[in-house]
């Protein structure tokens, strides 16, 4: 069995975004980038999957400039076999063009499980596995906090509101990945030396046959309102007098 | 064109988040529907009907017991041809199916709205909150998901007609094995009007519980954490507040033992009352605290239970 895993480089995760002066979008001049942390988690279940001798083959996927690459190859340090880099240059991806270029690579690597992080840190849309699961008119598990798989199904447990449920679908199918799934390894230097060499195909929306123009246009992209911090109370006697009497909230 | 709203709910009952969805909706311009899809949803419904739509569509049907994304989509997208706008709110539940109904309509999804700008132009937050996008759709039906938190609930309605729609058929792609619900007498974290909420520097699921329990039950409060606290397996993941947990909006948010990475503040930063007990001062929750106190949370909270 096949896994696809869909993989974005995103602003990581520590750094505070600004948006620029002139409203045109955040400024994200020189810094630091990373594989989205779900991706991570992602990743590393395809390949505990393969590790279990449920899958064979782990492919991990990666759309957007060509840059992308540094986290494609991320993901081959950690146990992916191969990457796919789709090469959209610098136009703006937005989800339902990803989950487009995924159903054009489901049909030409006929994964039976796609594992997708469940919200990139980015955008923070939270839609392509479930814009792919619809494209192909699969079944979805998202926010995913196990996953078996045996016999041609998948028994996933999901977050959900105030507690878990636990679903059965048949593959293929989508998974998305939420926090607790697992903890992603850390490469070993030998493995990322490794992952030099392990095969890195690059396509584009193009040849794909895709559509990737934007349907959503930005019009302004601001600072939220300020929040006016940094009070102090000298002790507990205080804070209940301040709670009482000043906010007025207990 | 009208505006179909799709209801969170537990078929005997309508979740909060759903009247937030509402008053969004409310504020684009034309009639407003609300479908409940359910089974032995009728309770849902009544509650619907006085919720501000000005019609209410049930669907009831043993296929929408488990409210999987797969038939809820397939209901959405078989009524979709009357409406201008599908909104839902932006929790776990309509998280799930939303995209894939704008998936299957061929349109994008505006996740997450805080503002509405005009009925094509919205405002969404991006990078955890850190900066507020202004977006326009061009689609012809607009699939949007609204953060309750930004939107007030409407006052009760006179009754609005509740109407029986067509079920659509089991697509019978996923079955539920099972659900564990957490039994809580406290307020649910979404709707909470106090939150207390704990992270790392409580240093146990034990000291969580014996530490942070008493506060809640004196103030009536929900518990929320960090995903540090998630992530130390402190408490269940579903207690998260921030930027990939819940985003919660209360009157006062307790802040214990949290440091304030820029992830937990996109959760909770738009709260009325921020108050942080914390023994480190440099940590960044303080900077956005309206009541900081410098102190051992150990001896801080007992005593700010016992003074309460």
């Amino acid at each position: 069995m096949k896994v696809l895993v869909p993989v974005k480089r995103v602003v990581d995760s520590n750094v505070k975004v600004r948006a620029k002066a002139d409203e045109t979008g955040v400024d994200l001049a020189n810094v630091k980038m990373a594989m989205n942390p779900f991706d991570e988690i992602a990743v590393e279940e395809a390949v505990r999957l393969k590790e279990k001798g449920v899958a064979t083959e782990v492919v991990v996927v990666s759309c957007g400039p060509a840059i992308c690459q540094e986290t494609l190859r991320t993901a081959l340090a950690v146990g992916a076999d191969r990457a796919i880099l789709v090469d959209a240059g610098d136009v703006e991806l937005q989800p339902l063009a990803v989950a487009k270029i995924l159903k054009a690579l489901v049909a030409k690597e006929a994964p039976q499980l796609v594992v997708a992080g469940k919200q990139a840190i980015d955008d923070d849309a939270n839609q392509v596995g479930q814009m792919l699961a619809a494209l192909q008119g699969w079944p979805q598990v998202t926010f995913a906090s196990k996953v078996d798989v045996a016999d041609g199904k998948a028994k996933v447990t999901r977050e959900i509101d105030g507690g878990l449920e636990t679903l059965e679908v048949p593959l293929p199918a989508v998974i998305t990945a939420d926090l607790r799934l697992n903890e992603p390894r850390y490469a070993k230097l030998p493995d990322v030396m490794k992952a030099k060499k392990k095969p890195l195909e690059t396509t584009t929306p193009a040849e794909l046959g895709v559509d990737v123009a934007p349907r959503l246009k930005t019009l302004k992209v601001s600072e939220p309102p300020k929040r006016q911090g940094g009070g102090k109370v000298a002790d507990v006697a205080d804070l209940v007098n301040r709670l009482k009497n000043e906010a007025k909230v207990i | 064109m009208a505006i179909l709203v799709i209801a969170e709910h537990d078929h005997a009952s309508l979740k909060a988040a759903t009247r937030n969805t509402l008053a969004a909706a409310a504020r684009l311009g034309s009639e407003v529907h609300l479908l409940v899809a359910g089974s032995n949803a009728g309770g849902a419904a009544a509650q619907g009907a006085t919720a501000g739509a000005a019609r209410v569509l049930l669907a009831d049907a043993p296929q929408y017991a488990e409210q999987s994304a797969e038939n809820l989509t397939a209901l959405i997208v078989s009524l979709a041809g009357g409406y201008s706008h599908i909104l839902a709110p932006a929790s776990s539940f309509g998280k799930n199916f939303l995209p894939r109904v704008a998936a299957q309509l061929d349109v994008a999804q505006i996740s997450d709205i805080v503002g509405i700008v005009s009925a094509d132009t919205f405002v969404r937050p991006i990078y955890a909150g850190n900066a507020l996008a202004t977006v326009q759709s061009a689609d012809a039906v607009k699939v949007i998901s609204v953060r309750s938190t930004a939107f007030d609930a409407p006052p009760e309605s006179a009754p609005a007609p509740v109407e029986n729609v067509t079920a659509t058929a089991d697509t019978g792609l996923s079955k539920r094995l099972g659900q564990e619900l957490t039994k809580s007498e406290r307020p649910e974290l979404g709707a909470a009007k106090i939150i207390v909420s704990g992270g790392r520097g409580l240093g146990s699921g034990e000291n969580y519980k014996k530490i942070l329990e008493p506060l809640a039950d004196k103030l009536g409060a929900a518990l929320g954490a960090s995903r540090a606290a998630v992530d130390a397996g402190f408490v269940p993941n579903d207690f998260q507040v921030g930027q990939t947990g819940k985003i919660v909006a209360p009157q006062l948010y307790i802040a214990v033992g949290i440091s304030g990475a820029i992830q937990h503040l996109a959760g909770m930063k738009d709260s009325k009352v921020i108050v942080a007990i914390n023994k480190n001062p440099d940590e960044p929750i303080f900077q956005i605290a309206d009541y900081g106190l410098v102190a051992d949370l150990n001896d801080a909270v007992p005593e700010l239970v016992a003074a309460l």
